[in-house]
């Protein structure tokens, strides 16, 4: 059985101006203990599609369609004390910016016990030992001593490995990783993905890795998605989807694979910009800017299909030359 | 942490000098004070006298170095307008004034921090709107109005609360306090109500503000993504970022409440130093003005200190320590 599944996920901002979605029909799964990649620019949805696995959408947005499962459990429509039973014990969370991510104001040690004894019946001794342990387990040297630091005497990497250790804790079976390293250094993004790594496998934690890095995605990711305007357009095992791509937009982000250092947020291979959620065209989002074009991609959205492992959403997924 | 409670203390030294140079200078913008001493016909002899006297004849700084140094160890000399030391004077009016600041600002902070944090909780509530309202007219209108607008309903028309003076006060050794009579108590309410009223709803709208800010910040999202509870995260995660700031406001404003209690004390002829100000203003009773002048701004002065230092001890990124930036 799938550890999550998500299926035809929509999320809503309803505004004065009518309501929008801001991603549209997802639907992903995640095996136990894989790493599944997900990839797009910005305002593609990817950190929505996070903040709905873990039930922090931000109102006045909701899911307005679609089922969230974890271990087969409905998760998307549990009270709000029982979802926040599974946020951190079942699905942990990791953020962008490690710099903010933490309380300026406790110690680290502070809130790695506070969060260890939400979840686990253990005396505050036996919790200090457990964040001790954590804390080694990430990297950080001496951490009998920083333990009772605050987050300003680290620095952004080695928050990052605080951040790591307060997600995972509580050892959850999911951990959600929205873009882990796009704040920190280039000489420790690779340090802090690698960590990541040897913890899921340790753990058998299974880990939804959000990056603008195909590198990374290479390297690490057992499956990618590949996100684009609110929708998924192509999912698949990584060496087939990377070496194959199928739908004209993934082809185009592996044209952006050479580069080296932080990818650029927009494509500039591909001309155009990502259509915003409110002005998405009627057929498939990517149309205004696909070389392929047919007159049917404007009439027609395409669905999500494909045999066995990977699928796509392209009406041309057949005929375009890889 | 030493080492800035001493440099905190070298300014605070040298704003007092300055202080007391213009409470000085004061002696001398109001006139000869010798003309207010002797009679109108007396001979250049007798006013030459009493000058060499009262020192007046020696060079300024020299009359400044001995002003400091008698205000230093509290002598401000005697009121001219009854000849009693002001440094009595002040200590006899000092007890009624600082139970007032005490118990405004206490109520300010008792009443307007968890009025913020329920506001900032609840955004859309009708009972937010409401306080909102009110906050709104409680800063805007004078509060000599809120003071006479109190006096009528409760003095005038339920007859529930006494309109003047302080009640029963009982003396423990030279402190003369309301505390301990029901009349003093009841005296204190309508005063101090009206001078905590502009702080309390400052206070309030500043916590909201804080908390709402704090609460839209990354590791209030990482603490819910954690799943601590809603408790957890706006009493501990989120209160004490939010109380930061307000206390810089506080402290500010602490020193405002003894400057307003001046209104406040003439509305209720509340017997306290600010009402004492007031007489001296009036009667031109320089020596008594200097000495609240030099006492409010003592006040003012260690105040803003002891905030500083409770920053320092509230936020840990202000604490300078050797394992800084460690790797
Ligand atoms: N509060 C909001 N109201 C309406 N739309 C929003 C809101 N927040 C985000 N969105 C939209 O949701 C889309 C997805 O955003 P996001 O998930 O943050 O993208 P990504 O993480 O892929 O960069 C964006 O197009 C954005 O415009
Ligand atoms: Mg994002």
């Amino acid at each position: 059985m799938a550890l999550l599944t998500v299926e035809n996920l929509t999320v809503t901002f309803p505004s004065r101006h009518g309501s929008t979605n801001a991603i549209e029909n997802v639907t992903i799964h995640v095996e136990p203990g894989e790493i599944l990649g997900m990839v797009g620019e910005s305002g593609a949805g990817k950190s929505m599609t996070g903040a709905a696995i873990i039930g922090l959408l931000e109102p006045p947005g909701h899911i307005s369609s679609g089922e969230i499962r974890l271990e087969g459990e409905r998760i998307d429509n549990l009270p709000p004390a029982a979802m926040r039973r599974i946020r951190g014990r079942r699905i942990g969370a990791i953020f962008q910016d490690p710099l903010t991510s933490l309380n300026p104001v406790l110690t680290v040690g502070d809130q790695l016990i506070e969060t260890i004894r939400a979840h686990l019946p253990l005396t505050k001794e036996a919790a200090r030992e457990r964040a001790i342990d954590w804390l080694r387990r990430v990297g950080i040297p001496a951490p009998e001593k920083r333990i009772d630091t605050y987050p300003h005497q680290y620095s952004g990497g080695m928050r990052q490995r605080v951040v790591i250790a307060l997600a995972l804790c509580a050892e959850p079976r999911l951990i959600i990783a929205d873009e882990p390293t796009t704040a920190l250094d280039v000489s420790v993004q690779a340090q802090i993905i690698a960590l990541l790594r040897r913890l899921a496998r340790e753990t058998g934690a299974a880990v939804v890795l959000v990056t603008h890095d195909m590198g990374v995605i290479a390297e690490t990711a057992d499956r990618v998605a590949v996100m684009y305007a609110g929708r998924i357009v192509e999912v698949g095992p990584v060496a087939e989807v990377l070496t194959h791509p199928r739908h004209p937009y993934t082809a185009g982000l592996m044209a952006s694979i050479p580069r080296i250092g932080p990818r650029p947020e927009i494509l500039p291979q591909i001309e155009g910009a990502m259509p915003r959620p409110a002005s998405r065209p009627a057929g498939c989002a990517f149309a205004p800017r696909c070389p392929y074009r047919i007159d049917r991609c404007i009439a027609e959205r395409p669905a999500l299909r494909g045999t066995g492992a990977a699928q796509v959403s392209c009406h041309l997924a057949e005929e375009i030359p890889v | 942490m030493f080492g800035f409670l001493v440099r905190r203390i070298v300014q605070s030294v040298f704003v007092m000098l300055a202080v007391a140079l213009i409470a000085f200078m004061m002696f001398r913008f109001m006139g000869d004070p010798v003309n207010s001493m002797v009679s109108e016909n007396a001979s250049v002899a007798e006013r030459e006298e009493v000058r060499a006297r009262l020192g007046l004849d020696q060079p300024l700084y020299v009359q400044y170095a001995r002003f400091v140094t008698r205000a230093a160890q509290g002598d401000f000399g005697l009121s001219w307008r009854n000849a009693r030391p002001v440094s009595t004077l002040l200590a006899e009016r000092f007890p009624a004034t600082a139970e007032l600041v005490l118990v405004a600002a206490g109520l300010s902070l008792v009443l307007g921090i968890p009025l913020g944090i329920l506001t900032a909780l609840r955004p859309r509530a009708l009972s937010t709107q409401t306080l909102q309202f009110i906050s709104l007219v409680g800063i805007s209108l004078p509060t000599f109005v809120t003071g006479i607008l109190l006096i009528l309903t409760f003095s005038v028309w339920l007859g529930w609360l006494p309109s003047f003076g302080r009640g029963t006060v009982v003396d423990v050794g030279w402190w003369s306090t309301g505390f301990l009579t029901t009349t003093g108590l009841k005296a204190l309410i309508l005063p101090s109500v009206m001078l905590c009223l502009f702080q309390l709803t400052l206070i309030m709208r500043l916590v909201r503000a804080e908390m709402m800010e704090v609460l839209r910040t990354d590791y209030i999202k990482f603490a819910r993504a954690r799943g601590l509870s809603d408790r957890a995260i706006h009493f501990h995660h989120a209160l004490r970022n939010t109380l930061i700031p307000v206390i810089t406001i506080f402290g500010l404003q602490l020193g405002g409440l003894i400057a307003f209690a001046i209104i406040t004390e003439t509305v209720f002829q509340w017997p306290g130093m600010g009402a004492l100000f007031i007489q001296a203003v009036s009667f031109g009773d320089v020596p008594v003005m200097a000495a609240y002048l030099v006492l409010v701004s003592l006040i003012f002065v260690t105040i803003n200190t002891i905030v500083d230092l409770l920053y320092v001890v509230l936020d840990p990124r202000l604490r300078v320590d050797g394992a800084r930036g460690a790797h």
